[in-house]
């Protein structure tokens, strides 16, 4: 094929058209005829007990329709919202998830948490009628501090000390052995900020019921509109998979936020039949901090055992992380198995001991934020090994180095449960050396110091587990879902072809990747090709797009349901050449019988298949099109190098990021263009924890970082240019040896800033995010 | 209410609308131009960026009352497939969009940032555009849509 448009091109993205031009279809861009507009009313107490709620001031103002509080849909049996991860305790009993309704209906557990639903022609009008809404409450000290969780009072009935689950994993009598034998410990105290998702667009929804059909449809901004409506079928109970029809169209970004099954899309459908007319909501940005589901939030204790020689030995990790109020979609997953699991990163440490409670607090619920789980893993880790590398008094790089997975130890076991298939660790940290001209650092060091200014450089050599997920294995450790992925391929007869993916994209760029992958192996026009994806009635059932695993799984379904329309188109022009479909081969488009003059092209092919004038019926089908569903083998291992360095205004405490390099090796590379980009957004929300991001709840459990005013996001002028660079050792165990890219940015980052900064500053801690004040207080201090 | 006449992309506009009416909520509600995004509630995320008499403005700053007499350009007006703005196309090109949703803000800013400069380098740029949030692409490639577009400008 065309190597233009093919695998490995950057191929500009056939989805810009619409993007650029303005005439992308995002929710909130899609109205219906008789169309009504939702007004939730949230909690602004962090904890309280709900004594009334007088709904008749919404229902008496002019405009609003409908008032609903949560009684309303305990009524109709509208369940609660689940959590789809089973983890068990170290005892072997199973998580504690608290009762989860989506309207609150006897407490409110943390500000922003809905309790009434004011419905109205307007927004306007549903907005004055939630101000009319009065409520009494019995308000109850609310519990924020992390640590101190397990210790405070109780806020579930059902929750005993406020934990859902105290997990291990590893071996701990060998991890405290290591430790005994250990020649040198270094430790760290670690707090992993929390943060706020903050995709541009805002959560929305649009409800419709049709009562001829009894079927629901749902336009919502989730990231797996399968999954939102399999929980919404089976547990929330709105109505069979059948009669619910969920769109997800173009998606303002999701970073994680957009996986989870929210209560307003809930309460928005369900109210779509109340009232018996469509029903939108969508968020305003306040909303949006107040109640999409946060990120990280751990509180961590961390050691590294080393040999004299600087082996490492062993290491402990004891983290409790918080759930916020309830347990989200698949929150409970995040600090353990995608955490936890990671700590072995690229090293052979014999001996890993993992520890970690989960712990409620009235804060909003927390859950995946882009790298979920693997951020914290690599934040313990790299800063763990870069303090030892000081403690020492060794080369931050030749500490690693010594200690890292070598190719020919692939596969590799580690002690905390994955495999990993390959890798080449050292290539990656070579080449980010290289560009960031490690050898000439001391001197642009003194440079600064001439100047008054302190400089720094940090590394951080990140291992991810992407492409979620091997059913078998997420099934066995308690998921609720399988994690393969759907794929159909369906040629037209005229040899064009439309893809449907259950993966979804919102800002991957799938419409283009895709599309290359099945033009390349189909020998056909780019342009050929379509990708259809977000709407449970036109893909099967597929999983959505989290966890960076669009083309390691959905791209792999894509790619054996292309094979199967080689296979079938194959068995097609045997027959229309009169010969065994293993003489037949197929190279570029083109059908040939090797060493004969004759051929047919794709397309001659695809005309055939739908126009089977003497067709063998009983040997051949007509039509051309095929499905997959891909169950990956393995988790993927994405891994690499990030380095970053900084200087320090050492009056102001203003941190510069002058350089910032990232090497990374993603496995084979569809659109490196794509990549990229992948990679600069993942690295400014790393860099964005690491310097200027925060959620912050005050005494009372208000958000005070509730608004763009007071969350530092990350602007143009904020970051620097990066340096972005791939390796490749191709994934062992998928078809097109890819491992995905989406998290790596955000899962290296954080910790080579931090490393950078507390090297120029020559401290060993400092709490994240870094800002100017936080700096400046540790130059005074130290 | 207000009855408002002004002029989007070219085309007069006679409303009548809420007082306290925004450009950004008129755009969308009324015109139908929903490639103006609305991102957050205080002004500081950039989506609805749009070109008000010829400067860029966040639409969410301004009553559509004020905009009467106006002349406003939205990302709808600029160009379309086959006769893209040179923005447009650079934002193409640099792959400068993910998602999509801050990009007809970000386009109509940087559009009226090139054409407020003599010229423009990096650091210039990012400044620049510190009034529109992107959290896709991290900036780098915006960045470098913004310089490459204002050769073509």
């Amino acid at each position: 094929m065309a190597t233009e448009t093919g695998i490995g091109a950057s191929v500009r993205r056939t989805e810009d058209a619409r993007f650029i031009t303005g005439t992308g279809r995002y929710t909130d861009d899609i109205n219906v005829p008789n169309q009504t507009y939702c007004v939730f009313v949230r909690s602004t107490h962090a904890r309280a007990t709900i004594k009334s709620i007088d709904t008749s001031g919404a229902l008496s103002t002019p405009g609003v329709v409908a008032a609903f509080v949560g009684a309303d849909l305990a009524k109709d049996e509208i369940g609660d919202l689940p959590c789809g991860w089973l983890v068990k305790s170290k005892d072997g009993s199973d998580m504690v998830a608290p009762p989860h309704p989506p309207i609150a209906t006897e407490r409110v557990n943390y500000v922003g948490e809905p309790y009434a639903l004011v419905i109205g022609e307007t927004v306007k009008a549903a907005k004055d009628g939630a101000e009319a809404i009065v409520a009494e409450f019995d308000m109850q000290n609310p519990v924020l501090d992390v640590a101190s969780a397990t210790q405070s009072e109780q806020i579930h009935e059902s929750v005993p000390s406020n934990r859902s689950y105290d997990w291990e994993l590893g071996d701990k009598a060998a991890t405290d052995a290591a430790f005994e034998n250990a020649a040198h410990v270094t430790s760290l105290d670690i707090v992993n900020n929390r943060l706020i998702p903050n995709a541009i667009e805002p959560r929305a929804a649009l409800g419709s019921y049709d009562a001829a059909s009894e079927t629901y449809t749902l336009h919502t901004t989730s990231q797996n509109p399968h999954l939102e409506r399999l929980v919404l079928a089976a547990f929330v109970n709105i109505a069979p998979e059948a009669k619910l029809h969920v769109i997800s169209p173009d998606v303002g970004g999701g970073f994680g936020s957009k996986i989870f099954v929210y209560a307003e899309e809930t309460a928005v459908i369900w109210a779509s039949a109340k009232v018996g007319r469509p029903v939108k909501w969508t968020a305003d940005r306040v909303e949006s901090f107040l109640s999409d589901a946060h990120g990280r939030d751990h509180v961590t204790h961390a050691e590294l055992a080393l040999s004299e020689e600087g082996d490492f030995l062993g290491l402990r990790v004891k983290t409790t992380a918080n759930m916020g109020a309830y347990l989200s979609t698949f929150a409970s997953s995040v600090p353990t198995y995608l955490y936890g699991t990671l700590m072995a990163g690229q090293y052979k440490t014999p001996a890993i001991y993992v520890e970690v409670q989960a712990v409620f607090t009235n804060t909003a619920p927390v859950d995946a934020y882009r790298g979920a789980g693997r951020p914290e893993a690599t934040y313990v880790v790299e800063r763990l090994v870069e303090t030892a590398a000081r403690e020492l008094n060794t080369d931050v790089a030749d500490l690693r180095r010594r200690n890292f997975i070598r190719p020919e130890d692939f596969p590799y076991e580690t002690p905390v449960a994955l495999t990993y298939d390959t890798g080449n660790y050292a290539a990656s940290l070579d080449k980010a050396l290289d560009y960031a001209d490690y050898a000439g650092f001391a001197a642009r060091k003194a440079q600064s110091e001439a100047e008054g200014k302190k400089r720094g450089l940090g590394f951080s050599c990140y291992i991810e587990a992407c492409g979620l997920a091997p059913s078998q294995v997420a099934l066995s450790l308690g998921a609720g879902v399988g994690l393969f992925e759907s794929a159909e391929v369906r040629v037209d007869v005229t040899g064009s072809v439309t893809v449907m993916t259950g993966a979804h994209s919102h800002g991957q760029g799938h419409e283009t990747t895709f599309a290359q992958l099945v033009s390349d192996k189909l020998g056909i026009p780019f342009e050929n090709v379509s990708v259809v994806h977000g709407d449970t009635r036109r893909s099967d059932y597929g999983l959505g797009t989290y966890g960076s695993r669009s083309i390691a799984v959905g791209g792999s379904a894509i790619s054996t349901a292309t094979d199967k329309i080689i296979a079938k188109a194959t068995k097609i022009a045997a027959h229309m050449l009169e010969t065994n479909e293993d003489k037949v081969s197929f190279d570029d488009g083109i059908f040939t019988i090797p060493d004969s003059n004759e051929s047919l092209s794709f397309g001659e092919v695809a005309f055939s298949a739908y126009v089977p004038g003497n067709f063998p019926l009983d040997e051949l089908e007509p039509g051309l099109s095929e499905k997959a569903f891909y169950d990956p083998a393995n988790f993927t291992y994405p891994a690499g190098t990030h380095i970053c360095e900084v200087e320090i205004d050492s009056e102001t405490g203003t941190t510069s990021i002058v350089s910032f390099v990232a090497v990374d090796d993603f496995g084979n590379v569809i659109n490196p263009m794509i990549v990229e980009g992948q990679v600069h957004g993942g690295l400014a929300q790393g860099i964005g924890q690491a310097l200027l991001e925060h959620g912050i709840y005050d005494a009372d459990g208000q958000l005070v970082s509730g608004s763009y005013m007071d969350y530092t996001m990350p602007r143009a002028d904020d970051l620097p240019d990066f340096v972005v660079d791939t390796t490749s050792t191709p994934c062992t165990h998928n078809p097109l040896g890819v491992k995905g890219c989406g998290e790596a940015g955000a899962i290296g980052a954080t910790a080579a800033v931090m490393n950078a900064i507390t090297d120029a500053l020559g401290i060993k801690e400092l709490p994240m995010p870094a800002t100017s004040e936080t700096v400046w207080r540790a130059i005074q201090g130290g | 209410m207000v009855d408002v006449t002004f002029s989007v992309n070219g085309k007069e506009h006679a409303l009548s609308v809420n007082d306290n009416a925004l450009l950004s909520e008129t755009l969308r509600e009324n015109l139908n131009l929903t490639g103006t995004h609305i991102g957050c509630d205080t002004s500081q995320c950039g989506s609805c960026t749009v070109h008000l008499d010829g400067k860029a403005v966040k639409a969410c700053t301004v009553l559509t009352a004020q905009a009467a007499g106006s002349e406003v350009t939205t990302i709808e007006g600029i160009g379309e497939p086959g006769s893209l703005h040179p923005m447009q196309e650079a934002f193409n090109e640099h792959h400068a969009l993910q998602c999509g949703f801050c990009t007809p803000g970000m386009i109509m800013a940087a559009i009226g940032l090139v054409n407020a400069s003599e010229s423009l380098d990096g650091d210039a740029v990012r400044k620049g555009l510190d009034g529109n949030f992107c959290r896709c692409t991290g900036y780098h490639n915006i960045v470098k849509a913004v310089l490459s577009a204002q050769r073509n400008m």
